[in-house]
Parts: structure tokens; sequence; C-alpha cells
């Protein structure tokens, strides 16, 4: 089992969700997050005074899949949450020890 | 005399919801860990103020009238004060009326001291202030000697914009700068409360000046043309002036030149016509978009600008009543501006009226505080600065979720 990670831009959100959904995916888990990357912050002028808004906001998505549906559903939130401009985030996959469906007591990838 | 009744009695409502108004306007350009704290700040001169208006400042600010310094106690407690008058006036009217002004006024002056001043310092501030400065300057401007010497000030530029600008200044030299200022950014925390804040001042400020005519006649009238376009004039000057300068048209700077506008227009509201008020309010809008950015040059934390809006909008709109007045048009017998031939005295009487009520605010506030940071203390310990003071202060938080 695999635990896909990916932060992206938060328009960009639904169409990653729709994309999932038609996937197969059966559930995701949503965060608002705040970061900065390459795309940096930016600059809000009040009363004529700069603030430097150095945190850029992004939605962070998190799922457990099974490692055969790994490498196809990270390209299928690529491709919906791709934007081509800088700030469109970054997807990264790391190792399930163990996982436990607290309904059915299920355990392993028959909790998926 | 009934629809004359009826509009002051509206007007003394509107002028009760600029408060309010202006809690919202202050409070969304706070920040979202001390909004609350500014808002109570506002809503605490609702509380205490009202009570003592009509203890003793009512009384001291008029009556007798022909006092030139201060009042006395004549009408303290309501004493002798009946329903119309004796002349079959306004009678308590008048005494609500004004006691709307005596609930804002100090209140302007919260926006100055946001983000760490103690709010035990600022429950016997606000009041004491209203007692010692608003008081004897009102008494000054409207039957005291600054009267008599031929001033105007129709609606409280000088008695309640300059007044409590002057004392806002005074304020923060004796409470110091927010800790990280100027150097941390603290951009508003909600602009949507700010205009809707905004909002409810221009409507309030519909009360406060047309209704200052104390009349459903002509002058309430001019009062109410000249609010609606210097408010927007002053608006528009300082929203273009950013765009200009900053790039953008922004939220901020048009709610900001609405109410420099509004303040401009307040001392002179009955007393000019025509063109006059789109003039006011484009040199206050212009001046005041300028002047808010003297704090960071000079190095005073006035936290929201009410000395860049209600110090610098008051004086620039009282004075310039010595070039705009035009008694001719009112049917009365004021002095008449420069540019309606009246040559420079009534100017002169402008400066005397602002630098004596400049001078004397600023003193006693000065002094208040210093007194009061010596007792209770006026400033809260870093760690409430840091952490916020609605949870500190008020165990309040304002966005759970």
């Amino acid at each position: 089992m695999k635990l896909i990670t990916a932060v992206v831009k938060p328009f960009r959100l639904d169409e990653v969700k729709d994309a999932l959904k038609s996937a197969g995916v059966a559930g995701i888990t949503v965060t608002e997050v705040q970061g900065f990357g390459r795309q940096a912050g930016h600059t809000e002028v009040y009363r004529g005074t700069e603030y430097q808004v150095d945190f850029v906001p992004k939605a962070r998505i998190e799922l457990v899949v099974d490692d055969d549906d790994v490498a196809n559903l990270v390209s299928v939130i690529t491709e919906a949450a791709k934007t081509g401009k800088i700030g469109d985030g970054k997807i990264w996959v790391t190792s399930v020890d163990s996982l436990l469906r607290i309904r059915t007591g299920e355990q392993g990838p028959d909790a998926v | 005399m009934e629809g004359n009744t009826a509009w002051v009695l509206v007007s003394a409502a509107l002028v009760l919801f600029m408060t309010p108004g202006l809690a919202l306007f202050y409070g969304g350009m706070d920040r979202s860990r001390n909004v609350l704290n500014m808002l109570l700040m506002n809503f605490w001169c609702l509380l205490i103020i009202p009570v003592l208006w009509v203890a003793f400042g009512y009384s001291l600010a008029q009556a007798p009238f022909e006092n030139s310094l201060i009042g006395g106690f004549d009408n303290a407690f309501l004493k002798d004060m009946t329903i119309t008058g004796e002349d079959g006036g306004f009678g308590l009217l008048v005494v609500a009326f004004l006691g709307m002004f005596a609930v804002i006024t100090p209140a302007l002056i919260s926006g100055a001291v946001a983000d760490r001043m103690k709010f035990s310092a600022w429950a016997i501030f606000a009041p004491v202030w209203m007692l010692l400065v608003f008081v004897p300057v009102f008494k000054w401007v409207y039957g005291g000697w600054l009267y008599e010497r031929g001033s105007l000030d129709f609606a409280g530029g000088t008695a309640i914009h300059v007044n409590a600008g002057i004392a806002a200044l005074a304020c923060v030299y004796v409470l110091g700068k927010r800790k990280g200022w100027p150097k941390e950014g603290q951009p508003p925390h909600n602009m949507p409360m700010v205009m809707l804040g905004t909002g409810i001042l221009w409507l309030g400020w519909f009360g406060f000046n047309a209704g200052s005519a104390l009349a459903a006649n002509g002058t309430a009238i001019q009062a109410f043309m000249n609010t609606f376009l210097a408010a927007a004039a002053a608006g528009l000057a300082w929203a273009v002036v950013e765009r200009i300068r900053d790039g953008h048209f922004t939220n901020l700077g048009a709610a900001s030149g609405i109410v420099a506008g509004l303040v401009a227009i307040t001392p002179g509201a009955g007393f000019v016509a025509g063109m006059s008020p789109i003039w006011i309010g484009l040199i206050a809008g212009v001046i005041c978009c300028y002047a808010v950015g003297l704090k960071s040059k000079i190095g005073y934390d006035d936290a929201l600008d009410v000395v860049g809006v209600h110090f610098v909008g008051g004086l620039v709109g009282s004075l310039l009543i010595g070039f705009f007045s035009d008694p001719d048009f009112f049917g009365t017998d004021v002095m008449a501006g420069i540019f309606y031939g009246g040559g420079a005295k009534l100017l002169v009487e402008q400066a005397i009226a602002n630098g004596a009520t400049i001078v004397y605010s600023f003193a006693v506030t000065f002094a208040l505080m210093l007194i009061l940071k010596a007792t209770i203390g006026v400033r809260v310990d870093e760690e409430v600065e840091v952490g916020g003071l609605d949870q500190a202060l008020h165990a309040e938080t304002a966005y759970n979720n």
C-alpha cells in the first residue's frame, strides 16, 4: 500500500477530485494548507504600505491506494492539476505499513 | 416643529449607528486576534458615555449658554430638563442628539491605540477624556469663546475630528509602538467588514451632518447633498491616487477616501454649496492619502490611521471653510470665505480655533495618558500582545473553526 500526497492549486481541486472518482478511487482526504515553493508569495498594498505575503494557499490531497494503482493515479492527478504555470504543486508517494477500516476491522489492502 | 422633531429624532438614531459602523471599519482593519478588543473599545463608549453624558457631560458642554469656557451643573442629572424645553423646542432631544456625538468622539481614538492598549486603561480613558477634553472643546466651539470670535464648525470638524485625531497622536506617543512595527506587516484581516463599516458610517453621517441643522430645512438639504458629494469625491481622489502611485484600485483606498471626505465636509456641511463639496472632497482625499504615510516617516505608530484620516481630514476641511464659506447662499450672517468676498478673516479664525483645540487636546490627553501609565499601566504584556488581546483580555475568540 502507498500513500499518495498531492499539493495542488486550490482552483484545480474539483477537477482532481472528479478525475480520481472517474478512475475508481473510493475516498480522499483534503486539507487547506499554505506554503511556499518557486511560486513564492506576493505583495499586497494597503494605504500605500507594502506587505509581503510569503505563503500561498494550496490544497493537499491524500489517498491510500494499492501498489498497482499508484502509477495510474499519479498521472490522473498530474493531468487534472496541471496548468503549465509556476505553482502547480507536487505529488509524492510514501509506503504505508498498515491500514485498518474502523467500522469493519478489515486490515491491509482489503481496507483500501 | 413636528417635522423638525421627526428629522432630528431620526438623525440621532443615525449618529448612534455610526459607532458600531466605526467598530466594524476599525475591526476589519485590525488583526483577527484583536478584532473583538477593537469592537469592544468602541461599544464601551456606547455603554459608559450616555450615562456620563446625562449626569455631567451635557450640562458642562452646554449650560449655561453664556459661559465661554465651560458650562456648569445647571442641568446635571437632567435637572430642570423638560421634554420640549422652555421654548417649546427640542429639550431632551438635543441632549440625546449631542450625546451620540459624545459617544463616537472618544471611540474614534480607539483605532490609533489598537493591538496593545490595556482594556482597563481604555475603560477609564474614554469617559475621562470625554469629560476633560471633548466637553470643554465642544463648549468653546459651540457657544464659547471660539464661537464668539466667529469661527465655524457645522457638525464637528474641529470639536470632534481634529480634537480626537490629535488626541490619538498624544495617546500613541505615550503608548509606544506595537511590537515589530513598522518592519512586520499587519494587513487588514477582513476587508468586507471594513467596507460594511464604511457604508454604515456614510449612512450615519447623513444624520451627523444634515441632522446638525437641527431642523428639516434648506440647510439640512444642502448639508445632505454636501455629505453625499464630498464622500464620493474624496473616495474617487484617494482611489485614483493609489491607482497611479501603487498600481491598483483598492477597497481600502476607496473606503479610506470616503471616510476622509465625510470628515472633511463635516465642519463646512452647512456653510458651503454648489461644487464646493466636490472640491473639498477631492482636496481632502488626495491630502489624506499622502498623510497616512507620515506615520512611518516620522515614527508614530497610529495603527489604523486616526491621525492621517480624522485629524488631517478635519483640519483640511475646517481650513477650507475659510475659502468656500458662502453665507449669502444660506442667508446667514456668518463670515464669508476668501472665494466669496470675505477676505482672509475667516481663515484666520479657523486656524485659531483649530490651533487652540490642538494645543489643549494634545496637552490634556498626553497628561491623562501619563497618569494612567504611572498608575494602572496603559500597555498589555508582550505575551498578551503577541498571543492576541481577545483571548487574554476578554476570554473570547472571534472566529472558531
